[in-house]
């Protein structure tokens, strides 16, 4: 049993790596990847968003939106699962508000260090995928909230790493058109390669 | 050149989301193994970022600003399962290949950051021309890449062959070693990188100082 939930996690974070294998939230990855200390804090903050929203996003695809979900409501029939992508968005916005505002309120400190991340949290593609990706293996509660925490801890991995590289990479001396965004995908081209040696592993 | 021509002309190369702006990388990279994929996900997003430009442009004087990005974004999903459902309707295998990359349209910042930057400024033609653009410049990278990587990746275009792959690398005894590293995750980083390499070359003024 608790190998399946260790393989789900170990899954997550390195061999299906949302940003490495799947190129999710390549957009805040590549831009808030300059400095380490701010790389760590989006990073802190998608493992927290991504922990909450999927297995809410469970709850609901399970209860709500899958066929014959709402039987308890008297519509056994009723398949709302063509409107899964509107639902999972708007629960990620409201969640991220949510947890904004409750940081804001109990842990200023915390919410200081997040500062602008969270609610650029809310248009990270890797976060919208990782709810449909869970949807699409059809998780359970607890297999979900063990894949968002680790699709979260594998996405904040991968960007910290990429930070590390870039920090070092100002002391080296970068073709003039490679410099910045080229250098930097191809970079995150070998990241990949090297997270690919993790492929194929069982647990 | 005129103003329309340049809102439609000016985000190919001289203003690339892609290449210039960083942005809607995610699912420019994951759906090039296949050029069938592509083309696919290159109808979706033209057609999600021109209705969803046009849509934000005509309410654009009635939307409060504190509520502007939930609209923005209700717009968008709602697009996007259209697409979603026809797909399913209408092209089953492809849908399926594609998977979770359709719905993550909604996340792609291109669209959402032509919404809010152009869009919420202009009239419906000409948001109109400037989603066609801004789509065709998404669309003129991905192209790109995949063609290269189905080209050397399985010696396929199309599905059609062009280059006969040998019987070691899975085809029926042609000259052509397949190049697997090109259907892997990673080659579709090198290849948008030396990409960017070369538009750089070819205009200087897009070079970043670091």
């Amino acid at each position: 049993m608790f190998e399946h939930y260790l393989s789900i996690f170990l899954t997550a974070v390195f061999m299906e790596n949302l940003a490495l294998a799947f190129f999710l939230g390549m957009c805040t990855f590549l831009a808030v990847s300059r400095r380490v200390d701010t790389a760590l804090g989006l990073g802190i903050a998608v493992v927290v968003v991504q922990g909450i929203t999927v297995p809410v996003n469970n709850l609901i695809f399970r209860y709500v939106l899958q066929e014959g979900a709402l039987a308890w409501a008297g519509l056994p029939e009723l398949d709302l699962a063509f409107l899964g992508l509107i639902t999972y968005i708007g629960v990620i916005a409201a969640i991220v508000q949510i947890l904004e505002m409750t940081l804001d309120k109990y842990v200023p400190a915390l919410y200081n260090a997040l500062g602008i991340f969270l609610p650029l949290i809310t248009v990270n593609c890797a976060i919208l995928g990782g709810s449909l990706f869970m949807v699409q293996e059809e998780y359970n509660f607890a297999e979900s909230v063990t894949f968002g925490l680790g699709t979260g801890v594998g996405w904040a991995l991968a960007i910290v790493a990429l930070a590390s590289i870039r920090e070092k990479l100002k002391y080296s001396n970068v073709p003039a058109g490679l410099r910045g965004l080229g250098m930097t995908f191809i970079i995150t081209g070998l990241m990949a390669l090297a997270f690919m040696s993790f492929a194929g592993i069982m647990l | 050149m005129t103003r329309p021509g340049r809102v439609l002309l000016e985000p190919i190369f001289d203003n690339n989301a892609i290449m210039a702006q960083v942005l809607g990388i995610c699912s420019a990279l994951a759906v090039t193994t296949r050029l069938a994929t592509t083309l696919t996900m290159c109808a979706a997003v033209i057609f999600v970022i021109t209705c969803s430009n046009m849509a934000v442009a005509a309410i654009r004087r009635i939307v409060p600003s504190s509520i502007r990005m939930v609209v923005q974004m209700t717009i968008i999903a709602s697009l996007v399962i259209l697409v979603d459902q026809f797909l399913q309707a209408y092209a089953y295998d492809i849908s399926r290949e594609l998977a979770v990359f359709v719905g993550l349209i909604i996340t792609n910042c291109i669209i959402m950051g032509r919404a809010e930057g152009f869009a919420m400024k202009n009239g419906v033609p000409l948001s109109f021309l400037d989603g066609m653009g801004n789509g065709l410049g998404y669309s003129v990278v991905l192209l790109a890449v995949g063609t290269i990587r189905e080209l050397f990746g399985s010696g396929t275009l199309l599905g059609y062959t062009i280059l006969a792959v040998t019987r070691d690398g899975g085809g029926d005894g042609g000259w052509y070693e397949a190049n697997g590293l090109m259907l892997l995750a990673p080659s579709a980083f090198f290849i948008i990188g030396l990409l960017i390499w070369a538009l750089r070359t070819w205009k200087p003024d897009q070079v970043e100082e670091e």
